[in-house]
Parts: C-alpha cells; sequence; structure tokens
C-alpha cells in the first residue's frame, strides 16, 4: 500500500483521481439530465421516475451510490486544491505582461467554474434533495400543496392492498423551485459553468489517463463540445420552460386525466 | 529602428529585481534579438554601466540556452523559434518591448534573465539514458526500428531544454519537459528495457523538484521552439500509470 501511495503523492497520480472521479461525475451527470427532461413527458412519467430512483434498490445501496458519488465529488475537489496550491508554490512570482497563445476560456477558467459549481452541488442539494433551503422546505404542505400525489401508471393511479400508492410530488416541486427567479437565473448560470467546465474536462480526462493520440484528440474535444452543450442545453431547457410558462404545476400528478380516460370506457 | 525596452534587472538570487527602462537607436530588422540586447550591452559599457545578463550558445536555435519571456511570450511572438532566431523584424518601430526572465520557483533567477535550470539536469541524471557497456554498443542500424517509431522518438528528442514550457505554463509544470525525455527513450527498443524504472524516477524527480501539475491547457506546446506536442504528455501520463500499477505488484528495479 506504501508503494501505491507514491502514486496519489505524486502530480499525474493526482490527476489520474481527478480523471477517474470527473468521469463518474460525467456520466452521472448525462443521467441526471435525461432523467430531468421527464418532465416533458408529463407529472405522473417524473414522479413514477423519482418514485423508482427510490424504490428500485434497497434504501442502504440508494445511500451507498449517493455516498459514493459525494465521494467522487469530495476527491475531485480534493486533488484540485492540493494541485492547485502546488501550482501556486510554483510559481510565486508572476509575469508583468503575460499573454495567453492557444489555452481555451473553458481551461484556463476550470478553477473559477469548478468553485462556483461546487457552491451550486451544495445549493442545489438543500433545495431539491433535503429540501431545508428557506422558503422552499418543499416536504412543507404550506410551501407545496399537495406535497404528495398518487403514483401513476398507464393512466391509472397504481393500487396496492387496496389502497392507492403516493408519491412525493416531484413535478410540482421543480415547477415551484424554477418559478423563483433568482433560483432559475443560478440553475442556468451553473448549468452553463459546468457546460464550460466539461468542454475541457471530457477531452481532458483522456489525456490524463494517456487514453489518446494525435487522431483522437481533435474527435476528443469535439465529443467534449457537444457534451457540455447537450448538458447545458438538456438541463437549462427546463427553468426556461416554466419561466414562460411552458411547464405548469400539476395538482393531480397527472391522475385527473386517467379517471376521465376511465370514466368514458 | 527605434526601440524602447523594458528589461527585468537582478543583482543576484537574494536581490529583489526591477524593470529598467532603455533606449535603443538604429537596431537593424535583420538583427536578431540577441544581437539587439548585444548593442545594448555595448551602450551600456559605454555609458559605464553594468552590462545586462542573459543566457545565449549557439544561436542558432539549436542548444536551448536562451531563455527569455519577450511581451509576455516566452521566446517571443513567432511560433516555433528560439529568441536567438528571432528577427527585430517582427517588431514595430518605437514598439515597448518588455522582456522578463523564466518565472518559477524551481527555475530561479541568478541575474539579471539568467536562470537555473539545474533542475532539468537532476530529471535527465535520474533516468535519461540507457544503460549500455561504453564500448560494446552495437551498431546503431543493427537494430531494426519501425519508421513511425523512429519518428515519434525523434520529435520527443528535438527537445533542447530550454523551458519555454514551464514558463508560459500557468502552474510551471515540467511535463512537456520531463515527457519529451521519457518518449524519446521510451519508445526506442534500446530505452523500452527500463522504460517502468525511468518513467517512475524522473516523474518522482520532476514533482520533487517543485514543478506544478499539468491542466492540459497546451501553452507549452503552443510556446515551445521545436513543436513538442501534448501527444507526449499523454504518453507519459500512461506509460507513469502502467508503471505504477506494475510497480504495485511487483516493485520495478
Amino acid at each position: 500500500m506504501v508503494l501505491f501511495c507514491s502514486f496519489f503523492n505524486s502530480t499525474i497520480g493526482r490527476k489520474v483521481l481527478m480523471a477517474v472521479t470527473g468521469l463518474v461525475l460525467v456520466l452521472f451527470v448525462m443521467g441526471h439530465m435525461l432523467g430531468n427532461l421527464q418532465i416533458f413527458l408529463g407529472a405522473e412519467v417524473i414522479n413514477a421516475y423519482a418514485y423508482k430512483l427510490h424504490h428500485v434498490l434497497p434504501t442502504p445501496a440508494l445511500w451507498g451510490i449517493r455516498l459514493f458519488l459525494l465521494l467522487c465529488v469530495g476527491v475531485h475537489v480534493w486533488m484540485a486544491v492540493l494541485l492547485t496550491l502546488a501550482s501556486r508554490r510554483a510559481r510565486p512570482a508572476g509575469y508583468a505582461v503575460k499573454r495567453v497563445v492557444q489555452a481555451t476560456y473553458a481551461a484556463r477558467t476550470m478553477r473559477m467554474s469548478g468553485i462556483i459549481l461546487l457552491a451550486f452541488i451544495f445549493f442545489h442539494l438543500a433545495h431539491f434533495t433535503t429540501r431545508s433551503v428557506p422558503g422552499m422546505e418543499y416536504n412543507d404542505e404550506r410551501v407545496l400543496s399537495p406535497n404528495e400525489v398518487s403514483l401513476v401508471k398507464h393512466g391509472q393511479a397504481v393500487m396496492k392492498d387496496g389502497e392507492k400508492v403516493t408519491t412525493f410530488n416531484v413535478h410540482d416541486m421543480m415547477v415551484a423551485g424554477f418559478e423563483n427567479g433568482l433560483v432559475s437565473a443560478f440553475y442556468i448560470l451553473a448549468t452553463g459553468l459546468l457546460c464550460l467546465h466539461l468542454v475541457h474536462g471530457v477531452s481532458s480526462m483522456f489525456q490524463t489517463l494517456g487514453l489518446r493520440n494525435a487522431t483522437w484528440l481533435p474527435r476528443l474535444n469535439y465529443i467534449a463540445r457537444f457534451y457540455g452543450w447537450a448538458v447545458f442545453l438538456g438541463f437549462a431547457i427546463i427553468p426556461i420552460a416554466v419561466l414562460t410558462g411552458v411547464l405548469e404545476k400539476d395538482p393531480t400528478g397527472g391522475e385527473t386525466q386517467a379517471i376521465e380516460t376511465s370514466a368514458t370506457h | 529602428m527605434k526601440l524602447n525596452l523594458r528589461i527585468w534587472r537582478q543583482k543576484s538570487p537574494l536581490d529583489k529585481g526591477r524593470f529598467e527602462e532603455y533606449a535603443l537607436d538604429n537596431v537593424s530588422e535583420d538583427s536578431s534579438f540577441l544581437e539587439m540586447l548585444d548593442l545594448l550591452c555595448e551602450q551600456l559599457v559605454a555609458e559605464g554601466k553594468e552590462a545586462l545578463a542573459f543566457d545565449h550558445d549557439c544561436r542558432e536555435g539549436i542548444c536551448g540556452m536562451c531563455a527569455l519571456t519577450i511581451n509576455g511570450i516566452p521566446h517571443g511572438p513567432e511560433k516555433q523559434t528560439t529568441t536567438c532566431q528571432l528577427h527585430m523584424r517582427h517588431f514595430k518601430d518605437g514598439e515597448t518591448i518588455t522582456v522578463e526572465p523564466w518565472r518559477a520557483k524551481p527555475l530561479p533567477v541568478i541575474k539579471d534573465l539568467v536562470v537555473d535550470r539545474s533542475p532539468f539536469d537532476r530529471i535527465i541524471q535520474s533516468g535519461g539514458f540507457i544503460s549500455a557497456r561504453t564500448g560494446s554498443a552495437v551498431d546503431a542500424n543493427a537494430v531494426p526500428i519501425p519508421k513511425q517509431t523512429a519518428d515519434t522518438a525523434m520529435d520527443a528528442a528535438a527537445c533542447i531544454g530550454c523551458g519555454a514550457c514551464v514558463a508560459a505554463c500557468p502552474n510551471a509544470s515540467a511535463m512537456l519537459f520531463t515527457a519529451a525525455k521519457v518518449s524519446h527513450m521510451n519508445n526506442l527498443p534500446q530505452g523500452e528495457v527500463e522504460k517502468d524504472r525511468r518513467t517512475l524516477a524522473m516523474v518522482t524527480t520532476m514533482d520533487g523538484e517543485g514543478f506544478g501539475g499539468c491542466t492540459n491547457v497546451g501553452e507549452c506546446e503552443a510556446v515551445c521552439p521545436k513543436g513538442i506536442s501534448l501527444d507526449m504528455i499523454a504518453q507519459l501520463n500512461r506509460d507513469y500509470t502502467s508503471a505504477q500499477v506494475k510497480n504495485f505488484f511487483e516493485p520495478v528495479s
């Protein structure tokens, strides 16, 4: 183990840790985006998706995944801090004149975008996961009503032991969250910075792991740009849809339509 | 040409250092940047002042001694050009030119524009060689090497160790230099035998000298007078990681 420690104490080893944890987070972010986009398929779809996320796996496994993701964020940030401090130490006196030759804006601002993203992650978890941001405690009936709706499948409420299965009203929580202009603005800004972070990060990951050559560099740069923009548009379209009134609250959780449909039969 | 020069002057490593401004007239557009500095030195000596200290040797772009940050870019504005091969025609008449030494803690200023690049020597000493008995080396052409491999090794071997990569890097990282030296040897059959040991030793020495880490921004590649590419750094990352993994299971000697 002592031998392997030398790897994680080296600049390259630390970068490899950043690349690997970055890969986990890059893949998570795409899954998260695709999950979120289900809001456009109706309240019943996104609510059922949220229900599945919480019930398909046993609770300890869910917590395992959550802690693993947080660990990845932690290691990514920790390594970034160590490397940044080492870089600062390596150049105590700067230049009077410094010109950038070819470094992209995204590459030069990774630390800035990273710090703001970290702040966003804290806010985002407090906002939608623990729901404990003052004035936005969606677990409280007085803030979000109703906060429990029926789980709807194929247009009908899912029944279990003769009772309707209820689930948290994720659809309305998202709409309520984004109806706040400041929250939406921060959300769009953060996803914009995420785009910037990914445009450099996604191809940089392959460079750090040494998994690229001259032929693949331009392709990876293209993939990184595409990935970054796809993530930005996929996330930012939701607050935009809420602010423009395309998405509205659905207090029935998509059930009304289901009852009407079944009544006509 | 008439020039206003803003040049870093520092008496010794302990001196704080400061910029001093000089006016220089009658500079030929065809003179090199170093010849222009020679003129300045003559002028300073004639005025009874101390001449400017700057590194130079071959003046034909192959030794890697010249090392000046000119208007914020190591080796100045021209691509793949050392300071000695940079000509004054690339500057405007009456222009103010700022000249600074490389800025990195591991490469401290000795005097004026001269920096101590001995950390590079120590990186080379730790693994930039192949082990062969003197006098018993086989003929170079006795070992067949594919053209592509030879070309890659030659591209890496083009590094002259000037240190512009460190100077341009926002992290003062010596990854491009180390990567060039490692790739040069690791790609060839003569050097492949000691690949893992070499890679581990050279990276450890590099880190130990206090250089920063690589953030893949590519400024080193952009200023390198020999056009060493980031591909070399990708290979160093790959070779180092695989050497560490092998070392974990069976210590590399």
